[in-house]
């Protein structure tokens, strides 16, 4: 769909860890961690969009926080437009902020009840002094408002005035603001009635093709994630189970987690006939995870070598990897052959 | 086949500071033993107050129930004096929420919970309740259930939680189970879990079951007949297979229109609906959907369309009213 700049990707993240220290281990005793994040790999293109889905708990939000610094990465490098992204300073970091930005999910707690939505919106751009004169920053939200399809009548209301929709096309707005490269899309969506989802999905497309912006587009709903993305990542447990071009993933799902995500949609069509991979019992424990490949206590295929060695991410075909002891590669002229 | 139960015209009216909300106006329907009744509608469409309506649970005030009639067994609901309504509710009715995290008590074990619904409508003993509230948690899939019995809520996960619920609604037989969108707040292997759940159930109870929510993609999988809602008012009734295929309300088909689907080309934009929802406080005249409405005519802001049968759905849209139909037939389309 778009041009992928193969040569030097906008971001590019290695080994990405997040531990949250929830026990201090008394007398010698090992420290206990949530492993939020747990060691991910992935780049994104400019202009370009990766899906990154998962179910809660999983470490997609944190992980589309690390990636920002707005939670400081426990380890991992993160190369972010040519530029060590993880070893800035903090005020570097804040100049260097402004390419890149974040939509948050609830768009009901993510805006301050007490300033304007023109305020709001122009905050950004107060904090990088991007404008000298009054007049200049107001022609800069009127446009943004334009963009997004606000009406800058409503610029001097105060956000509880609006609809959740309309909340989250300032929250879009807001984002906007400094032009940035990339915008961390955290479950934009999801709070949203169906009728307004589209609405925001195909703004941001929109937004995309005229601003070029790249899209980290963090989200549970698979559907949603195949329409807008490039390029999808699933997560488990705090790691990428699975990474490919949007195609190649719902073609030729290969992780048993992959397979099973996808079967568990329900179709809005009385008539389609699946069979239904049922996935037994919970999520384990992100504080407490399981040894070797951490979807093996769930995993209809499991043998008792996947308990032992951890798999690590292997390229099964074009650009589509996939983290699985028993996953084979497949040439698009033989069919996926699933484990 | 019987009716189990029958909803006739029934209202439900806020009476709030900005005036009065007509949460749910004019809805009828009707569920056969043993079916399933989808109810889909965005937020604020009336759909979890129409299953309150049929609970008595509304709050009042400020909500008030104005009219209509709820046949169970023929007998009106409504009318019933509360003592007679609390033998109803739980017994022969049962209800799962939403939000399993806080429709549990979280200062009981959820075996004394399962049980306290057993020894108020079965009249039984605690040991009976209790062994009925392990064989309940056994049947609704939880691992262990003779442990799991003795634990409290914050010690299960969502889903179990929700397994929770659902062993307690059925923990008295009821011959009707509404479902306020009890998956909305799981994920996706989960959600796909409990509505394998509640279908098993359904075949082996023989119960009727109302489910509500706002995924298009739950309905079609467990639902017989569907109810559309839009602003207090049902849009459109058709069996399932019907809807999908053959929407006739303009909304309907937008509803359908706005879901991205896995089995689609790229190419296919997001067809979305404009606009949102009004104010229930500030409806707009004539029909409530058409400030939204891409087949809307001058006639739509003026006149109310009246239910009717049109291609075996009940419709609610001045497009299939005989009388003035003609205007969408001068290749306005």
């Amino acid at each position: 769909m778009k041009e992928q700049n193969k040569a030097a990707p906008l971001l590019e993240v290695q080994g990405l860890k997040k531990w949250f220290l929830v026990q201090k281990g008394l007398f010698g005793r090992p420290n206990r961690y949530v492993k939020a994040v747990n060691g991910v790999d992935f780049t994104v293109g400019a202009g370009e969009t990766l899906g990154v889905v998962g179910e809660s708990g999983c470490g997609k939000s944190t992980m589309g926080r690390s990636v920002m610094r707005l939670i400081e990465p426990t380890e991992g490098k993160i190369r972010f437009d040519g530029e060590d992204f993880s070893a800035l300073t903090p005020q570097e970091l804040r100049k260097r902020r402004s390419d890149m930005q974040i939509i948050f999910q609830d768009p009901f707690a993510s805006l301050d009840p007490r300033m304007t939505v023109g305020d709001i919106i122009a905050e950004p751009m107060d904090i990088q002094r991007l404008h000298a004169n009054r007049s200049e920053r107001e022609d800069h939200v009127i446009e943004l408002c334009r963009l997004v399809g606000l009406d800058p009548d409503y610029l001097k209301r105060y956000a509880h005035e609006f609809s959740g929709g309309q909340r989250q096309r300032i929250g879009i707005a807001r984002s906007l603001a400094l032009s940035p490269k990339l915008i961390v899309c955290d479950e934009p969506v999801s709070a949203l009635d169906v009728s307004i989802q589209a609405q925001v999905i195909n703004l941001m497309e929109e937004i995309q093709q005229k601003r070029g912006v790249a899209y980290i587009f963090i989200s549970h709903d698979l559907s949603v994630v195949k329409y807008i993305s490039d390029k999808v990542a699933v997560m488990y447990l705090g790691r990428i189970v699975e990474i490919a071009p949007k195609h190649s993933l719902y073609d030729h799902a290969t992780h048993p987690y992959t397979q099973a995500l996808l079967s568990a949609i329900p179709i809005a069509d009385p008539d389609s006939k699946r069979r239904r991979i049922r996935l037994e019992g919970d999520i384990p424990s992100p504080m407490n995870l399981p040894s070797g490949c951490c979807f093996h206590t769930r995993c209809p295929y499991a043998t008792p070598e996947c308990a032992e060695n951890e798999p690590e991410l292997k390229l099964i075909g074009k650009d589509h990897y996939c983290a699985c002891l028993h996953a084979k590669s497949y040439s698009s002229a033989d069919q996926a052959e699933k484990i | 086949m019987e009716k189990l139960i029958e909803v006739k015209g029934l209202k439900t009216y806020f009476y709030t500071e900005d005036g009065v909300v007509k949460a749910v106006d004019d809805v009828s329907f009707s569920i056969e033993k043993g079916k399933t009744l989808g109810i889909v509608g965005e937020s604020g469409s009336g759909k979890s107050i129409t299953s309150l309506s049929i609970m008595r649970l509304v709050q009042s005030p400020p909500g008030k129930i104005v009219g209509g009639e709820v046949l169970f067994h023929g007998k009106d609901l409504l009318k019933l004096p509360i003592s007679e309504m609390r033998q109803v509710r739980g017994n022969d009715i049962a209800m799962i929420f939403q939000e399993p995290m806080t429709s549990l008590n979280p200062v009981f074990t959820i075996g004394r919970q399962i049980a306290e619904a057993v020894i108020l409508h079965q009249k039984t003993d605690k040991k009976t309740a209790w062994e009925k509230a392990v064989q309940m948690l056994s049947l609704v899939g939880i691992p262990n259930p003779e442990k799991r019995v003795k634990e409290y809520p914050h010690q299960l996960s969502g889903g179990m939680r929700q397994r929770v619920m659902i062993a307690m609604a059925l923990s008295c037989s009821p011959e009707l189970l509404i479902c306020d969108e009890p998956t909305t707040a799981l994920d996706v292997t989960i959600q796909a879990q409990i509505l394998d759940l509640i279908n098993a159930l359904k075949q082996e109870t023989g119960a009727a079951i109302i489910m509500i929510t706002h995924a298009l993609g739950v309905i079609a999988e467990v639902a017989d007949d569907v109810i559309v809602m839009y602003c207090g008012k049902i849009v459109e009734h058709a069996e399932v297979h019907a809807l999908f295929k053959n929407p006739l309300h303009p909304y309907t088909e937008g509803l359908l229109q706005s879901i991205p689907k896995l089995n689609q080309s790229d190419d296919v934009k997001l067809q979305s609906i404009p606009g949102m929802v009004p104010k229930m406080t500030q409806m707009p005249e004539g029909c409530p959907f058409h400030p939204r409405c891409k087949y809307a005519k001058e006639i739509c802001t003026k006149r109310q369309p009246e239910n009717l049968e049109v291609d075996g759905h009940i419709v609610r849209c001045l497009k299939y009213d005989p009388e003035c139909s003609e205007l969408w037939k001068e290749g306005a389309r």
